[in-house]
């Protein structure tokens, strides 16, 4: 590598100041806009409103089951929270933060691209997400109630005679129209990244997080059409009298299982990619490191994508009808390729130089809670093992020591990018307040759930009158999840708190990738300059010259332990 | 899990260092081979069937496995936060790859799945076979009860959510149950068991359960089916042969269990005709 500084070659000809967009301001600004930042804003703050509305909602499930009889709910309202903390948390929250939020404010910059490839639909993706969203939740303020057949609507419970209502027509109504919001997100994003990268941005210089973005984006659009269609299927056999799931009228209810998963499995890495790339974004940036095997961790992530893909059924092992060995290899495999990324965060760790900021330690705290939810999925690829957990908290506590990784990884996207998104840092001590509450209080949350699953509570039950011995482990469970509320209310005094306060500049973490090369927040089309772009790090190496990735191969002769 | 410790010696420290290594990982599975049944629990329980049993131990396996690796990665993680704290503003060596470690830990996981995943096929086999039997049970799950009934001796049981019906099989014998559902999907678990399998309706599902100790154990619908999900309990009842014998004719009363079963063949089937004629309404 050269001593000299490469010069940033000029992205625009015009003069910055003529780059000032003179558009509407405030309300109108906000409905009208198309520019991939104010979009991603947008959906930033309807994701986080989710997360805390699918969070109440798990705070009185955790408080009815904190003793054996409780009442604070009564049975049907139970099944409605139930029901709506999965929906909200994983088509209104987790998804559209992921993929709608984060990913679309920073993918275009990260590749050096002035906005989406179709800016238009990506405002009207925006616009269903939220509609949609509304939708789902007005199922609360219909006689009857919101649904109540549990985040899967396992036919025939959700049959028009099982679940009648409005509330489960405003579920599947709201649902279809989020996932065309995901599906025009999806089709954005691939023709984004694949069109619009900046002079130098090869694919195998792209940063890991727009990588797994790709990956996310292609399973989106090869998944969520099934759950579009089925949920149409579903629709109608409840209001047009076809009888796709209905015993009496020929059909085959394990079917919708079939459709459901087939985008379901394939959803849960939806969800779980694009936080792997936020922690293959902090970590590296923290540690002053290049991503440890960055062409590993691509095809781990592709790996991902395609395995999963083909493991729908191993949620119906129980039902008795599906091929056990053929699903169980293939869910045990994708433990590999989740391994490589686990040891691959852990090398760009590895005689780095970590800077504990908050996104590293919600990072590092991605990784503990990842690896519980990690190992606890291997034991439920194994039919056996499935049979003995099935339906029981083990796999409550299974998902949500994943999911809850997830939501680390969330807020360290947020405090990583949210300088930038905003041009302000967050207070690092109610951070840091916020990490500990939310990591441990992770923990007591979904530690109790193993041993309860072993003991064999039942999932989606409100009452266990004839165990009250589960009553402490439901306790220590519930006060996790306390735990886990007062982090959300830190994070909400952060914000107020730290409204406009400390200036972030262009690049206070030292960044790798392009979008810490532009302003916070960046210009209406991202980039007044762009540097050289010949690594994953063209911030980087622009800033540090001589401090390029060590060559292909030219490794340590004396490596890691 | 062991210091990276820049020896000059270079290969033959390696080659020490892994020795060390194999010894540290191999002493405690030596002393688990050992020390037999003393293998922890790791929060399961034997239970009290043939196949529960077989899962007990597999869930063992894995267990050990996982708290090998699990204690491996979190090991790493913590040297990695305790020894690499940023001290200095200096910027670290930006190492990138290494083909061999990489390789080392794509090889050595698909080692470990393939073994998990042959274990899991032997365990698999012998709980899904459906070995000659002598006793047969039908069980049949609806909102929100459960009806067991025993074809050919005219015994019925049935219970709802307000009375907890009871299957009562033999010891030592290998009972075959036909699971079905009336209605929509339930879970038939069954903790003692180690055993689950959906009731899905318009499925026979069978299986064959053989119990290999007398006792009283709980059972209950894991998959969500309405209200009362959470209040569908049952009771499975391991007697010996001779009680079972006697509790069959005590309780092979034709007439009461067709009544039994009429009243259930209404409670039941309230559900199904209502959906046929919605559905033609619908038409």
């Amino acid at each position: 590598m050269t001593d000299v500084l490469d010069p940033p070659v000029a992205a625009e000809v015009h003069d910055p100041a003529h780059e000032e967009h003179h558009g509407p301001t405030g309300f109108l600004k906000w409905i009208t806009t198309t520019d991939h930042k104010v979009i991603g804003m947008s959906y930033t703050v309807t994701a986080v409103i989710m997360m805390v509305i699918g969070g109440a909602f798990a705070e009185i499930i955790r408080v009815q089951l904190s003793a054996p009889n409780n009442s604070l709910v009564s049975f049907a309202q139970y099944n409605e929270l139930f029901t709506m903390h999965g929906s909200v948390m994983i088509y209104l929250f987790a998804g559209p933060f992921a993929f709608g939020a984060l990913a679309n404010i920073i993918v275009p910059i990260q590749i050096g691209a002035p906005d989406m490839a179709f800016p238009r639909l990506n405002a009207l993706s925006y616009w269903l997400y939220l509609t949609g969203s509304i939708t789902v939740l007005s199922g609360f303020f219909v006689a009857g109630g919101a649904a109540s057949f549990g985040w899967v609507a396992y036919a025939p419970l959700s049959n028009s005679i099982n679940t009648p209502g409005a509330g489960a027509d405003l579920w599947i109504g709201g649902l279809l129209l989020t996932g065309f919001s995901a599906i025009f997100t999806g089709v954005n994003l691939c023709a984004t990244i694949f069109y619009l990268r900046a002079p130098g941005m090869t694919m195998f210089r792209m940063p890991i997080f727009t990588w797994n973005m790709l990956v996310t984006a292609i399973l989106i659009l090869l998944a969520f059409p099934v759950l579009t269609a089925g949920l149409i299927m579903l629709y109608c056999d409840r209001h047009f009298g076809t009888h796709i799931f209905s015993v009496p009228g020929g059909g085959v209810p394990v079917l919708w299982q079939h459709i459901f998963w087939f985008w379901g499995h394939p959803e849960v890495y939806i969800l779980a990619l694009p936080f792997f790339g936020m922690v293959t974004e902090i970590i590296p940036v923290f540690s002053r490191k290049p991503v440890f095997g960055y062409k590993g961790m691509v095809f781990a992530t592709m790996t991902i994508g395609a395995l999963s893909l083909g493991v729908w059924a191993h949620h119906m092992f129980t039902t008795g009808v599906v091929l056990l060995p053929f699903f169980s290899i293939m869910s045990l495999l994708i433990a590999v390729p989740t391994g490589i990324k686990m040891f691959n965060w852990i090398g760009t760790m590895w005689r780095g130089e970590i800077w504990f900021s908050t996104a590293m330690l919600m990072a590092i705290g991605f990784l503990f809670t990842f690896l519980v939810g990690g190992i606890t999925g291997i034991y439920l690829a194994s039919p056996p093992l499935d049979f003995f957990t099935h339906d029981t908290y083990f796999v409550v506590a299974h998902f949500h020591s994943i999911v809850m990784a997830l939501v680390l990884g969330a807020m360290g996207g947020l405090y990583y990018w949210g300088p930038k998104m905003t041009g302000y840092l967050l207070n690092e001590t109610i951070g840091k307040v916020q990490f500990w509450f939310l990591f441990i209080g992770t923990q007591v949350f979904t530690l109790p759930g193993y041993l309860l699953g072993l003991r064999g509570m039942p999932r989606r039950v409100p009452v266990y009158p004839l165990h009250p011995s589960w009553q402490f482990l439901n306790q220590l469970s519930t006060v996790g999840a306390i735990m886990i509320g007062i982090s959300t209310v830190a994070f909400m005094v952060n914000i107020v708190y730290s409204w406009k306060k400390y200036p972030a500049g262009d690049n206070p973490w030292d960044g790798h990738t392009l979008e810490w090369f532009t302003t916070s927040p960046p210009p209406h089309h991202n980039f007044y300059r762009l540097p050289r772009i010949r690594s994953e790090r063209p911030t980087w190496d622009y800033n540090h010259p001589d401090h390029a990735a060590a060559e292909h191969g030219h490794h340590d002769k004396n490596p890691v332990a | 899990m062991e210091l990276p410790a820049l020896s000059p010696q270079g290969v033959s420290a390696r080659t020490r260092r892994w020795r060390r290594v194999r010894r540290i990982v191999a002493l405690p599975i030596a002393a688990l081979a050992l020390a037999g049944c003393t293998v922890p629990t790791f929060g399961a329980a034997p239970g009290a069937t043939t196949s529960s049993r077989s899962v007990y131990h597999l869930w063992q396996g894995f267990s050990i496995g996982a708290a090998i690796i699990g204690t491996l990665v979190v090991v790493l993680i913590l040297w990695a936060v305790i020894f690499y704290r940023r001290k200095s503003d200096r910027i670290p060596k930006q190492s990138q790859y290494h083909i061999p470690l990489e390789l080392t830990y794509t090889i050595v996981p698909i080692l470990i799945v393939l073994g998990l995943f042959a274990a899991t096929i032997v365990v698999e086999n012998k709980e899904v076979a459906n070995p000659k039997t002598n006793v047969t049970i039908n069980v049949n799950a609806f909102q929100w009860g459960w009806k067991f009934t025993y074809p050919g001796e005219n015994v019925v049981v049935v219970g709802q959510t307000t009375q907890d019906p009871e299957i009562v099989m033999p010891v030592n014998e290998n009972v075959h149950i036909n699971l079905t559902s009336s209605d929509v999907v339930h879970g038939f678990y069954v903790h003692a068991f180690n055993f689950s399998r959906y009731a899905l309706p318009g499925v026979l599902n069978q299986f064959t359960l053989r119990a290999v100790s007398t006792g009283t154990y709980d059972g209950q619908c894991t998959q969500l089916c309405g209200l009362y999900h959470s209040l569908m309990f049952f009771r499975v009842k391991v007697v010996s042969q001779s009680e079972y014998t006697t509790w069959l004719a005590s309780n092979a009363n034709a007439s009461a269990a067709q009544a039994a079963q009429k009243a259930t063949n209404q409670q039941t089937s309230s559900v199904v005709p209502t959906k046929t004629s919605k559905s033609e309404e619908n038409n």
